[in-house]
């Protein structure tokens, strides 16, 4: 393990983006969001940005993009031609994510590099190194540990942790050591003593303590997994809980998991540019076919949202949730529906029906 | 400490709302009751329709209710039996236009008009650094309800409400939030944490109701149009750069238009994809030069400034601001004119007279 003194973060973050892309949270018109490196970028924004623990959007547009060009159609006189756009071929550094983002991003990798092969997220899979920051002071929303996340361990390619002093950076991957080779020659890196290690761990237990005594982490995931579709996607509660939704796409684009996206083409007037963008399922025309729309009601949409991170998306892949437990959408949405509400609602339904029974 | 919120008491507030509600469902008045429902955190309610009283255990009118339910009705016009719609007074503005607008039924509500001492923002709370919050003294009450207790009897209880009502209690400067945290006990003054509208009330009076409750308190004390010169005093450029900065944070998650009482049209053109028009993209130019801006065009004129598009934003845009521009626009050209006032006047953007200003005005200033 290293460690970096804290006034030493800016040669760092300099050190970072001379050997490569650098993406990180910085504080932009009052809200954090992760933002390509500009030197033009102020030392108490990035402070800012550093010590936010959520960032408004998920770090997952650095991957997946909320909107990206696929390829482009020209059209010269009678010649059409047609040329995809160029995959990731720089490598980049995505600094500052949390242990929930890593997690969110292993919910994208199955989607996106099962077969059939994404190529423009696997180019970035491939050349992006993520440096994640183990969580301290963790908030009234998050709930990672329902998941089975640590917050205090991101499972990064270079786990670090922030103290008052120094942030202490710890290489977990080939990609990690090769980062922190590059820029051990340059930055301001210095090697741990045994008391930096025990300060670091005795600040984790610290944070562990509080997450036990988080508002969510309690949240029991009784009754959803791959299984649960028949005696779920039935049930009544749906049309009672759905009611407040305003069919806004907030949860679904702060969310670091939500995946769906639209294809589309931009007429250019000489040529199409065929391009993709983030979808939500609580839109009205996300299910438009040719023939018809098979989800007309917004309990439907309502209902899909959780059914796919809760039941469908385990039941595809090896019981993994596609929920992190981020609490991006508890904080964010307009009319306070979220999906720990929907969960605490349907235990409470069973209990009732259990109280019944007895 | 989950089990502390749990057994708290409901409020003074929630308890003379959830009694009168019961009187009006039993007594066959009303069908059903919109309001808002306890959250699962000190600092989250949920508009909610409840159907029996037992269903109202959970109902609470408190400080963070600040969830304007007028467009609501528009879906509950459409179900069987009245309504009884709690709203706050800015809300009735929203209402009055919805009704001006044929999208509501004036027949299926019954509106009753709250007190509001003023709404608060759990964002507010969050960006003073206050996290992990277990519990709020202080927020309890979403209005003043003295004497509520002592009314009993149906028409006895409206009576005294109507009387009581419109009564505005002095601002409380000294008023404190008393935030309970897994890091320590934490204050901060209710003023701080206010929703930016509740600064510049349009004021307490409810402009349409079927009977009053609870009393409210003064929370003006801001200039409404304050901010607006202000960008109004800036160079071109740097107004430009302004509204790029805030506008280029857009995600598209379309929250502003979905929750705006204006913005009540069966289908978006912004989601009609007849036309190119429909625009999932999040492409910074459209968001800066397209979306918000038409749809501050859109609702010129009709938008009673009740803040909800700012207070669901994501990502924290002041877009009250483009509609606060027409409005004050609209004021100078054609005299002060506010939208939901009553459900009759006409729009000055929708009656012509030969006083008109001409449109060249805008261009001379």
């Amino acid at each position: 393990m290293y460690k970096i003194a804290r006034e030493n973060l800016p040669a760092l973050y300099r050190a970072l983006a001379a050997e490569r892309e650098l993406y990180l949270p910085v504080r932009k018109s009052g809200q954090v969001n992760f933002a390509a490196w500009d030197e033009g970028f102020s030392e108490e924004d990035l402070l800012f940005g550093l010590a936010a623990l959520k960032t408004v959007k998920s770090p997952k547009d650095v991957f997946f993009p909320q909107s990206e060009t696929l390829y482009t159609c020209k059209k010269d006189g009678r010649k059409l031609t047609i040329e995809p756009e160029a995959l990731k071929a720089q490598d980049f550094v995505v600094f500052g994510m949390r242990a929930c983002d890593v997690q969110g991003l292993k919910v994208l990798d199955k989607v996106f590099l099962s077969e059939p092969i994404d190529t423009f997220y696997a180019a970035r899979r491939e050349h992006g190194t993520i440096v994640a920051i183990g969580c301290k002071e963790p908030e009234t929303s998050c709930f990672c540990s329902v998941f089975g996340t640590d917050c205090t361990e991101p499972a990064a390619d270079v786990a670090a942790w922030l103290t008052d002093d120094f942030l202490y950076w710890k290489p977990l991957t080939e990609k990690g050591e090769a980062l922190t080779g590059q820029l051990k020659q340059k930055g301001p890196f210095a090697r741990t003593s045994e008391a930096d290690e025990t300060q670091v761990e005795s600040e984790k237990a610290v944070t562990r303590r509080i997450v036990e005594r988080l508002p969510y982490s309690q949240l029991s995931l009784d009754g959803w997994d791959g299984d649960a579709t028949d005696e779920k996607f039935g049930d009544a509660l749906w049309e009672e809980l759905y009611k407040p939704c305003l069919a806004c796409g907030t949860c679904t684009f702060v969310c670091p998991t939500c995946q769906c996206y639209d294809i589309k083409d931009y007429d250019t007037g000489h040529g199409v540019q065929r391009y993709r963008c983030w979808d939500s399922c609580m839109y009205s025309d996300f299910t438009m076919m040719a023939a018809a729309n098979n989800r007309t009601s917004q309990m439907q949409r309502f209902r899909q949202r959780f059914m796919h991170k809760l039941v469908y998306f385990p039941a595809n892949n090896d019981g993994m949730y596609s929920c992190v437990g981020c609490g991006r959408c508890v904080d964010k949405c307009p009319s306070s529906l979220n999906i720990v509400k929907v969960i605490k609602a349907f235990a409470a339904k069973a209990e009732a029906v259990r109280g019944g029974e007895n | 400490m989950q089990e502390l919120i749990r057994e708290t008491k409901p409020s003074a507030s929630s308890q003379a709302l959830v009694h009168r509600a019961c009187e009006l469902l039993s007594d066959g008045t009303v069908a059903r009751v919109l309001g808002w429902k306890k959250g699962d955190l000190p600092y989250n309610p949920e508009p909610a329709f409840f159907d029996s009283a037992e269903a109202l255990s959970s109902f609470t009118y408190d400080a963070f209710c600040g969830a304007n339910l007028s467009k609501y009705m528009i879906e509950a016009s459409r179900l069987e039996g009245k309504t009884l719609v709690f709203l706050k007074p800015c809300d009735t503005y929203s209402f009055n236009q919805l009704i001006k607008e044929h999208r509501v039924d004036r027949e299926k509500a019954y509106i009753v008009g709250i007190g509001c001492t003023g709404k608060l923002s759990g964002e507010k709370i969050h960006a003073l650094g206050i996290k992990a919050v277990e519990a709020i003294e202080g927020a309890e009450d979403g209005m003043l309800c003295e004497g509520q207790e002592s009314a009993s009897g149906k028409t006895r209880a409206a009576e005294e409400a109507a009387a009581a009502a419109e009564i505005v209690a002095p601002a409380d400067p000294d008023a404190v939030l008393t935030i309970q945290t897994l890091y320590g006990e934490k204050t901060c003054a209710y003023d701080e944490v206010m929703l930016e509208r509740c600064h510049v009330c349009k004021g307490k009076e409810h402009k349409i109701y079927d009977e009053l409750l609870g009393q409210s308190r003064e929370t003006k004390n801001a200039d409404r149009f304050a901010e607006v010169e202000r960008i109004e005093a800036m160079s071109p450029q740097e107004r430009f750069a302004f509204f790029q900065s805030e506008l280029s944070k857009c995600i598209r998650c379309n929250a502003c238009r979905n929750v705006c009482p204006a913005c009540s049209c069966r289908k978006c053109v912004f989601d009609s994809n007849k036309f190119d028009s429909s625009q999932k993209a999040n492409v910074d130019s459209f968001e800066e030069k397209m979306f918000h801006i038409i749809r501050a065009f859109h609702v010129a004129g009709r938008c009673t400034d009740c803040g909800e598009c700012s207070r669901v934003c994501p990502q924290g845009i002041p877009l009250h601001l483009f509609n606060r521009k027409f409005i004050k626009d609209i004021d100078t050209f054609y005299g002060e004119f506010q939208a939901g006032e009553d459900a009759e006047t006409k729009g000055p953007l929708t009656s012509f007279t030969l006083d008109d200003a001409e449109p060249g005005i805008a261009e001379g200033r």
